[in-house]
C-alpha cells in the first residue's frame, strides 16, 4: 500500500506510452507528416520558431508533431535542443529596409512610396467556417482556383519600398531608430562603434536592462503575454497613443563576416515580420516634441506578435521618456520576468509535482493553530461562565464562529437526545455530561439548570 | 540580385539521423560557466550569483537549477542519489535519475551512504552526510525576501545593506497573531553571520542538519538564474528570537513502518474514512531500519 501512494518507474513508462497512442490517434487515419505540418501549418511553424527562438522550420514542425499540437509544448522542445547548439558566430545586424516584401502596410498615410501590399493575410476575410475544407481539396477546383504563387523574381526590387519612418525621420519629426533626438540633432542612439549586444541566452538578465536586452526578451516572449500587456496599453494602463507606422513581411538576407575573410558573406535568408509604431510624445528638457518609436520583429509571419511587440517596447521606455511607471506594461522586472512561457509553464505546472513534506509541516501548523484556538476559545468559556451567575447568558452564537466548538456541540447534542434533552436550550437540567453543560447550560452535572424559558427567550 | 537567389534557396542539406549529446546534457563551456559560478558562490557563502542559466530538457520548476548543477559537478567516477520529498521512487526523482544515466552513464543509488552526489527536493536525508559527499538542493525561489518584497531591484539592496528588519518583523508578527512563529518550512536561515538565505522548501525539521554539515551544499534555482552554497563546516542559522529560540516540531509518534521517531513521517491516507499510517518520508532510512531490524530479529531466533 505505501509503494502505492508513490510513483514508480514502470508508471512513468505507461503513461509516456499513452501519450504516444493518443498523439498517433485512429491509425485508420494516416499519419501527419511533418512535412504537412511545415507546408500546411505554417503559421504554427512560425510561432515556434519564434519563442522557441530557432529559425528551422523542419525541427519546429517536428516539435508540433511530437507535442501533438500543443504550441508551447513544442516552443520548449525546440529550446530544449537549442541550448545544445554550438555558436559559430554572429551574423550582421539585418537590414530589414531591403526586404523583398511579401506583404507591407502602413495606417500613417493612404499612400506610400512602392504602395500599400497587403500580401497573405486574414484581414477583411469574413469569419465564416469554410466547410468545402472538411474534405480535403474534394470541393471541385480549390486548389486550382489558387494561382501560383509569385516566384521571386516576379517580386518588386526591395529598394522600392523605402521606410515609412524614414520619411518621418528626414523631416525630423521622429526620433532616429534606437534613441531620441536631442535639441542638437545630434541624437544618443547606438553607434557603429557601441559595443556588441548582449546575450540573453548567454548571461543572466539583470536589472536595470538595456532596450537591446528587453527587445530580445520580447521577441522570444510568449505571444499571449505581449498581446494581453499590449492591449492593456490601448486601455488606458500604460497608454503610449500608437500608430501603426509599417507592418512589413517578407524575406532578409543573414549576412556573417568569417575570421578568414574581411569581407560579409551572404548565408542565407529568413522571413521576419516587423512592426514600427509611431507613437506621440510631448517632450521635455532637452527633447522637443517629436514622435517615438515602438519596435517588434519576430521570426515567420506573426504580426499580432510583432504588433504587440512594439506595443510592449513601447510602453517599457517608460522611464527613458519620464513617463510615470504605473502600469504593469511599463515595468520592466513584471513583464521581462514574466514573459517567457517556457519558464511559466514549468513553474505554473510543477504544482503537480509531490509536495507532501511541506503540506505535511503546513497540516502540523493548521492542526496545532485549531487546537491552540479551541483552547483559547475553551478557555474563555470557562472564564465566562465561572463569573456568570446566569449561565445561559453565555450566548451559544458567539461561539458559533469556532467550527471545532459547533462539532463539539451537535456530538454532545446526539449524545444527549438519548436522555430526550433539547440541543442548547439550556434545559438539560444538569443531566449530560461536563462538556455538555459548559456549552449548554453551564452548570456542573447534576446541577439544576436555570429557568429554561429565560434561557431561550433571550 | 543575390536576395533573389537565396530566396529559391536550395533545399536543406540532409540531417543527421541522431543528435547526440555531451557527457551529462552540458557542453562544456556552459559547464564551466556554472563551475565558475559555483566557486563564487562557496566563496561568498549564502549570498545568490546570478547565472545564465540553460533550458533544459526538463521543465522549469522541475529542478532545472539542481540538474545544471549536478551536470558540472558529476564526473564518470560519482555515484548519484536522487530524492524528491524523501523518496527515491517519486515520479520526478525518478525521471531525474533517469536523465542522468541516460546522458552521463553514471552509477545510480538509492543509498545515501553509497552517494557521491545527492540531488534532492524538499529534504535532506536522516542518514548525516559526510565530507565525502555534495548535495544540491532544487530551488524553486532563491530568494528568502521575496514573498515580503516582489522586486529583485529592491532585494538585491536589502542583501547588500544585510538589512534583513522585513524578516524578522514578520516572523514577530507571526509570534503576535499565533504565540510561535507559523513558518514550517522553506524557513529562512543567515549563513556564516551574514547573508539571509531560503534553505528551499525543506520542512524546519531539517534547518538543523544545514548548521556545520560536513557536505558541501549546492542551491540550483534554474528558472530565477541563481546559485548559492553553504560550505562545509559553516554556520547556518535558523531565524528566531532569544525568548522564542527556534525548535522543531517534535511527533507524537514514530513511522508506523520502521518505528523511528527521530525522522520526518508522511501522513497518508488508507481509506475513505479517514484513516491514515504515519511512514518516514525518507524511504532508505526507513528500508534500511526495517532490513537492521530484520536482521536482528533473525539473529535472536537462532
Amino acid at each position: 500500500m505505501y509503494v502505492a501512494v508513490k510513483g514508480g518507474e514502470k508508471a512513468i513508462a505507461r503513461a509516456h506510452e499513452q501519450l504516444a497512442r493518443d498523439r498517433r490517434g485512429d491509425p485508420a487515419v494516416p499519419e501527419i507528416g511533418v512535412d504537412q505540418i511545415q507546408g500546411q501549418l505554417p503559421l504554427a511553424v512560425d510561432r515556434v520558431m519564434a519563442e522557441g527562438s530557432l529559425y528551422d522550420p523542419e525541427l519546429a514542425a517536428l516539435a508540433i508533431k511530437q507535442a501533438a499540437g500543443d504550441l508551447v509544448e513544442a516552443i520548449f522542445l525546440l529550446r530544449a535542443y537549442r541550448t545544445t547548439l554550438p555558436r559559430l558566430g554572429s551574423t550582421a545586424p539585418l537590414e530589414t529596409g531591403k526586404m523583398l516584401i511579401k506583404r507591407r502596410i502602413s495606417a500613417t498615410f493612404k499612400d506610400i512610396p512602392g504602395g500599400q501590399v497587403l500580401g497573405p493575410t486574414f484581414d477583411y476575410t469574413q469569419r465564416l467556417l469554410d466547410d468545402s475544407l472538411l474534405d480535403n481539396g474534394a470541393a471541385a477546383g480549390t486548389t486550382a482556383d489558387i494561382p501560383a504563387a509569385a516566384t521571386p523574381a516576379d517580386l518588386p526590387e526591395p529598394d522600392a519600398f523605402p521606410r515609412v519612418l524614414g520619411i518621418l525621420d528626414d523631416e525630423g519629426l521622429i526620433e532616429p531608430a534606437g534613441g531620441h533626438r536631442l535639441e542638437n540633432n545630434h541624437h544618443d542612439g547606438p553607434r557603429d562603434s557601441s559595443p556588441p549586444p548582449p546575450d540573453l541566452t548567454r548571461e543572466p538578465l539583470e536589472f536595470p536592462a538595456g532596450r537591446e536586452l528587453r527587445l530580445q526578451n520580447l521577441a522570444r516572449a510568449d505571444e499571449g503575454f505581449l498581446l494581453a500587456l499590449g492591449y492593456a496599453t490601448q486601455r488606458g494602463f500604460g497608454n503610449t497613443h500608437p500608430f501603426a507606422g509599417e507592418i512589413r513581411v517578407g524575406e532578409v538576407e543573414l549576412f556573417c563576416t568569417p575570421e578568414e575573410l574581411d569581407f560579409p558573406v551572404a548565408i542565407g535568408a529568413i522571413q521576419v515580420t516587423e512592426c514600427e509604431m509611431i507613437n506621440q510624445f510631448h517632450g521635455r528638457d532637452q527633447i522637443p516634441p517629436q514622435f517615438t518609436r515602438g519596435y517588434g520583429l519576430t521570426f515567420g509571419y506573426n504580426e499580432r506578435k510583432a504588433m504587440s511587440m512594439a506595443l510592449v517596447d513601447r510602453a517599457l521606455r517608460a522611464a527613458e521618456l519620464g513617463e510615470p511607471l504605473d502600469s504593469p506594461a511599463r515595468d520592466e522586472e513584471f513583464v521581462l520576468y514574466h514573459s517567457d512561457n517556457v519558464e511559466a509553464s514549468g513553474f505554473v505546472q510543477h504544482l503537480k509535482l509531490p509536495h507532501y513534506v511541506d503540506f505535511q509541516s503546513e497540516l502540523l501548523l493548521v492542526r496545532r493553530l485549531r487546537a491552540e484556538r479551541d483552547a483559547t476559545a475553551k478557555e474563555n468559556r470557562a472564564r465566562d461562565t465561572g463569573t456568570h451567575t446566569n449561565p445561559v447568558s453565555t450566548s451559544p452564537a458567539a461561539d458559533d464562529r469556532s467550527i471545532a466548538a459547533r462539532e463539539r456541540r451537535v456530538k454532545t447534542a446526539g449524545g444527549s437526545s438519548e436522555t430526550g434533552i433539547n440541543e442548547f436550550s439550556g434545559d438539560c437540567a444538569g443531566k449530560c455530561s461536563a462538556a455538555c453543560c459548559a456549552e449548554c447550560c453551564g452548570k456542573a452535572p447534576g446541577q439544576a439548570a436555570a429557568p429554561a424559558v429565560e434561557g431561550t427567550n433571550r | 540580385m543575390t536576395t533573389r537567389l537565396l530566396a529559391a534557396a536550395a533545399p536543406r542539406p540532409e540531417k543527421t539521423a541522431v543528435l547526440t549529446y555531451n557527457f551529462a546534457y552540458l557542453d562544456e563551456q556552459t559547464k564551466r560557466m556554472i563551475r565558475r559560478t559555483l566557486l563564487k558562490a562557496v566563496a561568498v557563502p549564502g549570498c545568490q550569483i546570478p547565472f545564465a542559466s540553460r533550458e533544459m530538457p526538463l521543465p522549469y520548476g522541475w529542478g532545472t537549477g539542481g540538474i545544471q548543477v549536478t551536470a558540472a559537478v558529476i564526473g564518470r567516477d560519482d555515484t548519484l542519489k536522487v530524492i524528491d520529498q524523501g523518496a527515491d521512487d517519486t515520479t520526478n526523482a525518478v525521471a531525474i535519475r533517469a536523465f542522468f544515466r541516460r546522458t552521463a552513464g553514471i552509477r545510480t543509488t538509492e543509498a545515501t551512504a553509497e552517494a557521491t552526489v545527492i540531488q534532492t527536493r524538499h529534504r535532506i536525508p536522516e542518514t548525516p552526510l559526510t565530507n565525502r559527499q555534495i548535495i544540491v538542493y532544487q530551488v524553486p525561489i532563491p530568494e528568502p525576501l521575496r514573498w515580503l518584497e516582489a522586486r529583485e531591484t529592491e532585494t538585491r539592496r536589502l542583501h547588500a545593506l544585510a538589512e534583513y528588519g522585513i524578516m524578522h518583523v514578520r516572523l514577530y508578527e507571526d509570534i503576535v497573531a499565533h504565540g510561535h512563529i507559523a513558518t514550517t518550512y522553506n524557513y529562512p536561515v543567515l549563513v556564516n553571520h551574514r547573508y539571509l538565505m531560503s534553505p528551499s522548501p525543506i520542512p524546519k525539521f531539517d534547518n538543523p542538519k544545514l548548521h556545520r554539515s560536513p557536505a558541501l551544499q549546492l542551491f540550483g534555482a534554474g528558472r530565477e538564474q541563481r546559485i548559492y552554497a553553504v560550505p562545509p563546516y559553516t554556520d547556518v542559522k535558523s531565524l528566531d528570537f532569544d525568548d522564542h529560540p527556534f525548535a522543531i516540531e517534535p511527533w507524537e509518534r514514530g513511522c508506523d513502518i520502521c518505528g523511528a521517531t527521530d525522522s520526518y513521517l508522511d501522513e497518508i491516507i488508507t481509506d475513505d474514512r479517514g484513516s491514515r499510517i504515519y511512514a518516514c518520508s525518507d524511504t532508505d532510512y526507513c528500508r534500511r531500519r526495517v532490513a537492521a531490524q530484520d536482521a536482528e530479529n533473525a539473529g535472536a531466533g537462532q
